[in-house]
Formats: structure tokens, C-alpha cells, sequence
């Protein structure tokens, strides 16, 4: 085993930024649905949107990150090992088997992680980004006069909106306990809180991954 | 040391992200704010109004009149074209030239509709026309046309003891009861509370019946009743938001009225977006100031929400007799049937447009309840807005055979003349009333459910008093459940979608707890075998 520097500073950031966010939305925006009454509904409707608004930026920057870095290679969905990691789940990790994908640096990601990380990335965040700032902006005011966007009905945009909201905390659920399934099961969790991570350290690979820990460590400083 | 690194670069990034993040999201929420122009209008309403003449010093006012014409013929050789602007009015007409969708041009008022409460002035005219704005219109025969038959001092006598006689058609009583009028004269003006409630505050029959909205208690009330016209406040006039330009009052009530003009708007004075919170006023384009402002009506005195007049007519010991409630409120009565009364009742809402629709006497009525008047709008309707309204409810006479309303002769000064609130007989009062009228009656006769959508527009609350968010925005007690067509976030929650979600995340709970516990166990067996 062999410690890599494997989530860098603005990747931690960007997550857990993210995760407080998703929380904050979620827990506001079934307030605002009528699930339940805790912060009263003025209050629900402005912290709502102050979080949409936080998060939609943290996302420009984060889009910007995974572009500048290449990071956004790490969610080209492959079928390589695509089997082997849905039996690793169904029955190796009960015989505790190893892991079937090996995770690096360059290759963070088993191929279900790619897969679902992309959908998330390109369907479900961007679904509820549009329908959000639709939701938002339907009315909206200028130079004291109150105008609306020529949309028939919110009732389709907030449909569209609750079942987005609904399929990310299915996300949510899967994804927390996923962590657990690492090398230790805290291990992943402390990966993204300090950005180290033990990784399997084959033979054929040492030097490689050495190199890609020194030169991120590296990049890391500048 | 590393972990050292890292935290570095997360506050480095909380600075260049999470600062302008938030600068820019509150700049988002203030960006619209407009500067409110209450400070403005506080100041105007503040002023006191002064008169610049003296009715006193007029020599054609000093003599003794005795008679309501006189003092008529006295206001218009000064004010020669007045008696002309008020011949066009509906104050003196009692009915209005407008269109309605499906109808045409109509001319409709009091002269000629049908409601819910006495049902309509037609053959009651002596009674019901003491709030005319006239002297004497009794009958048919009513001159019109003749400047002399108007009664100026209903609306601008400042002493607010120039009264109008039961019974005479809107004549004031003659004899010992006439009124003061050397004193009256001398004291005319701009109308006050009193003179437009003299009549408005007691439409249907008494204090606060029919509107809800609009009762004695306003001459004297205080904020919590209503914001504009409280003593303790502006102690603004009906006229100061109603104002008049050639005796055509600006504002209409949709009981009579129909097409979308003249109307008065909260907006005359207040900007039209004036809140602090965008997102309220974001609500203006659908919601009508009214529906948050206006939480509760009839907050002093009780308004009649039912008009049952199918029970009318019982008799006990050979006479008709009433029925008290524990607050003193008629519940019942031989004359006019049974009622149910409010006090601070929540207003129902409805989509409107400013146009309505009234029902006639003689139209076919084809459902089991009619709407006395229809107020039209919808979501769809780029000028419809949620209002706030008291429905009226009742049961009234109506045709059995012809399908029509009936209209009742209620009111007469001796037994056997036919009226209702003496002889107690539905049978000769509704004969004579069609005769009246000059419409066929079959003689057979049955009660029909009605509804009147009356919208509610004054005792307006203090800001902090309107109604809450959560009010409208909840999911079983919405006070706008019943709006149709629009999409309230958690009034119109989706019943299935949340339970189709709930079950998602209850799976995906089960399956991550499942497979967590397959694994413990498995982990427990593995070592158990390496023991």
C-alpha cells in the first residue's frame, strides 16, 4: 500500500461546498413542497434560494476546474470492468474479494462511478439547474414592474424540479453508503476530507503511480 | 505539514469563492428594491382640507326651507351644470350603459337586477330607494329627468344629521321629523364617511348585511380594523380613494357593475411593486393586493353569509315572530327566513378580470344553484388576478314552470296589500311583484340555491397583519385551495410524485441497509472460519 495525494484542494472544496449545499437545498426545498414546517416557509423560500444561487456559481467554478486540470476525462464512461464491478457488488464483496477496478490518479473512478457521476454531471444537476432558475425567474421584476417569462404554467418546471430533487437523494443515499466500501470502510471519506488515500500498490504500476504522486504533490504547491 | 497545504489552499478558496459568491447573492436579493412612497402619501392625506367658501354667508341659504326640492332649486342656481353630471351617474340612474360578453349592451343596475338578499327593488321601491340619491321614487312614475328631484344633501351634508324616511322613496320625513335644514344648508361639502355610509354600510337591509366590508364601525375604528380609515390613523374618506370628477365616482361594486373601467385601484396611490422582498412582488402578477391585505372582513360587526328564504312565512300564535342567537344576531324571522351571520370571516377567492356577468330575471335557470353574478377570469387571462370575495349564499324564490326568478312584493304600509313582510303569503306577493315587473307567473313556485360573489376591498389590515406565507402555501389548509388552475408551491404539491419519491428513497434505503448487513454478516462468518 502506498499513501497518494488523490483529491486535491479545490476537489475536497468543491465536495463538501457541494454536498452542505445539496443538504440545505433539500432540506429547505421539501419545506417549500410542504413536506413539513421547521424554518417557516419565508424563511425556507430565501435560504432556498440563496443556496441555488451559491451552488450554480460553486458549479461555473467546478465546470471550470475539470476543464483546466483534464479531471473531466475521469467521467468518460467505459465498459471495462463494467461486469466485474457489478459482481464485485452483488456477490465478491461478501467473500471479500478484491477490488476489480484498481483506483489511481488518473482513474479515480470505477466504470459504475463514471457512468453514474456523468449522468449526474450532464442529466440530473443540469435538470435541476434549469428548472430552478426557471422556478426562480418565471416572475421576475425590473425597473419596478413585475414581468413574467411566457410559460404557461409552473406546474410542469416544479414537477420536473421535485422528481430531480427525489432522484438526487436516491443519489445521496447509495452514494454514503458506497463509501464504505473502500479498502477500510472510512477510508474513501477520509480520502475526500484530507485528500490521502492508501491505494493498492501493484508491482508493475510502483513506479508510475509514484511519479504521478510526486508530480501532484508538486502541482499541488505551485 | 500536508494537511497544513491543503487547509491553505481551502481557505484561499473560500476567499476568491465563497466571498464574491455571497456579495454577488445578496446583491441579487436587493438589486430590485424600490423606495417605497408611503412617507409621501402620509403627508398628503395628512393635510387638512380647507373649504374656500362658506355656505353660511349665502343669502339664498338663509330662508326657512321647508321643503327638499327647495333646497335643491337653491344648490343649482349656484351650481347651474351639477344637477346635468349628476343625471349621468349611476348613484342617480341606478343602472349603467356597458357590455357583456354574450349579452351585448346592456343597461343594468339596482333599477332592474335581481340578488340575493330582498331580493330586488322592483314593486318595493318606497323601501328599497331611501338610498336613492333622489326624493320620492316610489313608483314607476319617478321623474328622471327633473333636476329638482335630486338630493344633494344625502351625500354633502357635513353634519350628519340630514336623515332620509322609511318608506318614502328616498324623501326625508316631513313635519316635526324633517330635517334641520337652515343648519344643514349652512354646512355642505366634500362627502364624509358618513354620507357614503348612510346608504353603503347598510345595503341588505341594515348595518353591515350585505357588504361585509363596509359598517358603522369605520366612522370610528382604529388600525386593526381598517389601515386607511382609522381615527388613530389618516382617518382617510371614502372620497379620498373614491374621488369624483363631475359627480362620476371613481370605483364599482361588482354586484351591479360589469365592464372593466372606472374602476379604483390600490395602485392610484401605492406603487405597484412596493415590497421589500422581490418575491412578493413577484406575486402582484397574479395576486391582487387585496388577497394578502385584507385577511379577515366584517372584523367589528357580523355580515350575512345565508339567506334561506324558503323558510319564511312561519307563523306562531297566529303572527310572525323572530329568533335570537346568544349574540343577539337574527337567526330567524317570519318575514325573511333564515340566516347565517359572520363575524371576522376569512374572504374565499376567485380569478377575476374586472368584467362580469349578471344573472337576469329573465333568464332560464338550468342548474340546481345559480350565480346571481359571475365573476370572469382565469389563470390563463393575462388581466385576471386572485381576489378576495364573500359569497352570498341563499335560496330564493323562482319559477317553477318558466324557470325564472321571481321577484316578491316585500314592502307596504298596510295589511293586505299583497306584501310579503305583512301578509306572509308567497303566493299573492310573488303575483303581484311579476305583475309589477311585467313578467309571466306560473303560480307554481319552488326556492333555488344562489350565490353571490361580492369582492371584498376595504378594512384593510396593517402590513404586519396581512395574511402569511404559509397561509396560502401549505398543503391541507390553503386558503387558496379551491383558486383553480394554478400552480401554488405546496398547496398543489403532487400527491404520487412524493409518494413515488418517498418509496424510491425508502428502497434505496433498504438496499444500502440489505447489503450492509449481508456484508457484516459475512464479514462475522469469514472470522469465525479464520478463528
Amino acid at each position: 500500500m502506498k499513501k497518494v495525494y488523490i483529491y486535491k484542494g479545490f476537489e475536497r472544496f468543491w465536495h463538501w461546498t457541494q454536498s452542505i449545499l445539496i443538504f440545505t437545498l433539500a432540506f429547505t426545498g421539501f419545506e417549500v413542497n410542504g413536506a413539513y414546517e421547521v424554518l417557516g416557509y419565508e424563511t425556507a423560500v430565501n435560504v432556498h434560494n440563496f443556496s441555488a444561487i451559491s451552488l450554480i456559481i460553486l458549479i461555473i467554478f467546478a465546470i471550470f476546474w475539470h476543464f483546466t486540470t483534464g479531471e473531466w476525462k475521469q467521467y468518460i464512461p467505459t465498459k471495462k470492468n463494467m461486469k466485474a464491478q457489478i459482481e464485485y457488488y452483488i456477490t465478491g464483496i461478501f467473500r471479500n474479494a478484491p477490488h476489480p477496478t484498481r483506483k489511481t490518479i488518473l482513474s479515480k473512478l470505477n466504470p459504475l462511478q463514471r457512468l453514474t457521476y456523468l449522468a449526474l454531471k450532464i442529466i440530473l444537476i443540469p435538470l435541476m439547474v434549469i428548472t430552478g432558475i426557471l422556478y426562480m425567474l418565471y416572475r421576475y421584476g425590473l425597473n419596478g414592474e413585475i414581468h413574467s417569462l411566457k410559460i404557461g404554467s409552473l406546474e410542469p418546471i416544479a414537477i420536473l424540479h421535485t422528481i430531480g430533487a427525489f432522484l438526487i437523494l436516491a443519489f445521496v443515499i447509495a452514494h454514503i453508503y458506497l463509501t464504505t466500501t473502500g479498502h477500510t470502510p472510512t477510508s474513501n471519506i477520509k480520502a475526500m476530507i484530507t485528500g490521502w488515500e492508501e491505494l493498492e500498490d501493484e508491482d508493475d504500476d510502483k513506479k508510475e503511480n509514484n511519479v504521478n504522486t510526486e508530480k501532484n504533490e508538486k502541482n499541488e504547491n505551485e | 505539514m500536508e494537511i497544513f497545504e491543503s487547509f491553505k489552499k481551502t481557505f484561499l478558496f473560500i476567499f476568491i469563492v465563497i466571498f464574491p459568491l455571497t456579495i454577488i447573492t445578496l446583491g441579487f436579493s436587493n438589486f430590485f428594491e424600490k423606495e417605497g412612497n408611503l412617507g409621501e402619501l402620509k403627508e398628503k392625506y395628512s393635510r387638512k382640507k380647507i373649504s374656500s367658501v362658506d355656505h353660511s354667508k349665502f343669502e339664498i341659504l338663509q330662508k326657512d326651507f321647508k321643503d327638499p326640492h327647495e333646497v335643491t332649486a337653491a344648490c343649482l342656481s349656484c351650481h347651474t351644470e351639477r344637477g346635468k353630471e349628476l343625471m349621468s351617474t349611476a348613484h342617480w340612474n341606478w343602472e349603467r350603459e356597458e357590455y357583456i360578453e354574450g349579452r351585448g349592451i346592456t343597461y343594468l343596475g339596482k333599477k332592474n337586477l335581481i340578488n340575493n338578499f330582498c331580493t330586488g327593488i322592483m314593486s318595493n321601491e318606497p323601501s328599497c330607494n331611501k338610498c336613492h340619491a333622489g326624493l320620492g321614487w316610489t313608483d314607476k312614475n319617478f321623474d328622471f329627468n327633473n333636476q329638482l328631484n335630486i338630493d344633494c344633501l344625502v351625500c354633502h351634508d357635513k353634519t350628519g344629521t340630514y336623515e332620509k324616511a322609511t318608506g318614502m322613496g328616498g324623501h326625508p320625513p316631513v313635519g316635526e321629523e324633517a330635517p334641520d335644514y337652515k343648519n344643514i344648508v349652512a354646512n355642505v361639502g366634500r362627502p364624509m364617511k358618513h354620507n357614503c355610509g348612510y346608504c353603503h354600510f347598510n345595503g341588505g337591509g341594515g348595518n353591515n348585511v350585505k357588504h361585509g366590508d363596509l359598517e358603522t364601525a369605520l366612522l370610528n375604528c382604529d388600525r386593526n380594523v381598517d389601515i386607511h380609515m382609522a381615527k388613530d390613523g389618516l382617518d382617510m374618506n371614502c372620497v379620498d380613494c373614491h374621488p369624483a370628477e363631475n359627480h362620476q365616482v371613481r370605483g364599482k361594486y361588482y354586484a351591479v357593475s360589469s365592464s372593466n373601467k372606472n374602476r379604483t385601484y390600490c395602485t392610484d396611490c401605492h406603487n405597484p411593486a412596493p415590497h421589500k422582498q422581490q418575491i412578493l412582488n413577484e406575486h402582484t402578477i397574479k395576486v391582487d393586493c387585496r388577497t394578502c391585505h385584507i385577511p379577515h372582513y366584517a372584523k367589528v360587526n357580523p355580515t350575512k353569509l345565508y339567506w334561506d328564504w324558503s323558510t319564511a312565512g312561519a307563523i306562531k300564535d297566529g303572527e310572525g315572530y323572530s329568533v335570537k342567537d346568544s349574540l343577539g344576531r337574527e337567526v330567524y324571522t317570519s318575514k325573511k327566513g333564515t340566516f347565517i351571520w359572520g363575524t371576522n370571516v376569512q374572504p374565499e377567492y376567485v380569478w377575476f378580470n374586472g368584467t362580469a356577468d349578471h344573472f337576469l330575471i329573465t333568464d332560464k335557470i338550468e342548474k340546481d344553484t345559480i350565480n346571481i353574478n359571475t365573476l370572469f377570469g382565469s389563470y390563463d387571462d393575462p388581466n385576471s388576478k386572485i381576489i378576495p370575495i364573500k359569497i352570498h349564499r341563499g335560496k330564493q324564490p323562482y319559477d317553477l314552470k318558466y324557470k325564472t326568478l321571481l321577484q316578491a312584493k316585500l314592502w307596504a304600509t298596510e295589511k293586505g296589500e299583497g306584501a310579503f313582510w305583512i301578509d306572509l303569503n308567497w303566493d299573492i306577493a310573488l303575483k303581484i311583484g311579476m305583475e309589477y315587473v311585467g313578467l309571466p307567473f306560473s303560480g307554481q313556485y319552488g326556492f333555488i340555491n344562489t350565490k353571490a360573489y361580492l369582492p371584498v376591498s376595504h378594512m384593510v389590515s396593517k402590513s404586519e397583519d396581512a395574511v402569511s406565507c404559509r397561509e396560502c402555501h401549505n398543503r391541507n389548509n390553503s386558503r387558496l385551495k379551491n383558486v383553480p388552475g394554478v400552480y401554488i408551491p405546496a398547496t398543489s404539491y403532487k400527491k404520487n410524485i412524493n409518494m413515488a419519491g418517498t418509496a424510491l428513497m425508502l428502497l434505496s434505503l433498504l438496499g444500502v441497509l440489505g447489503h450492509a448487513a449481508l456484508r457484516i454478516r459475512a464479514s462475522y462468518k469469514r472470522k469465525k472460519l479464520s478463528i
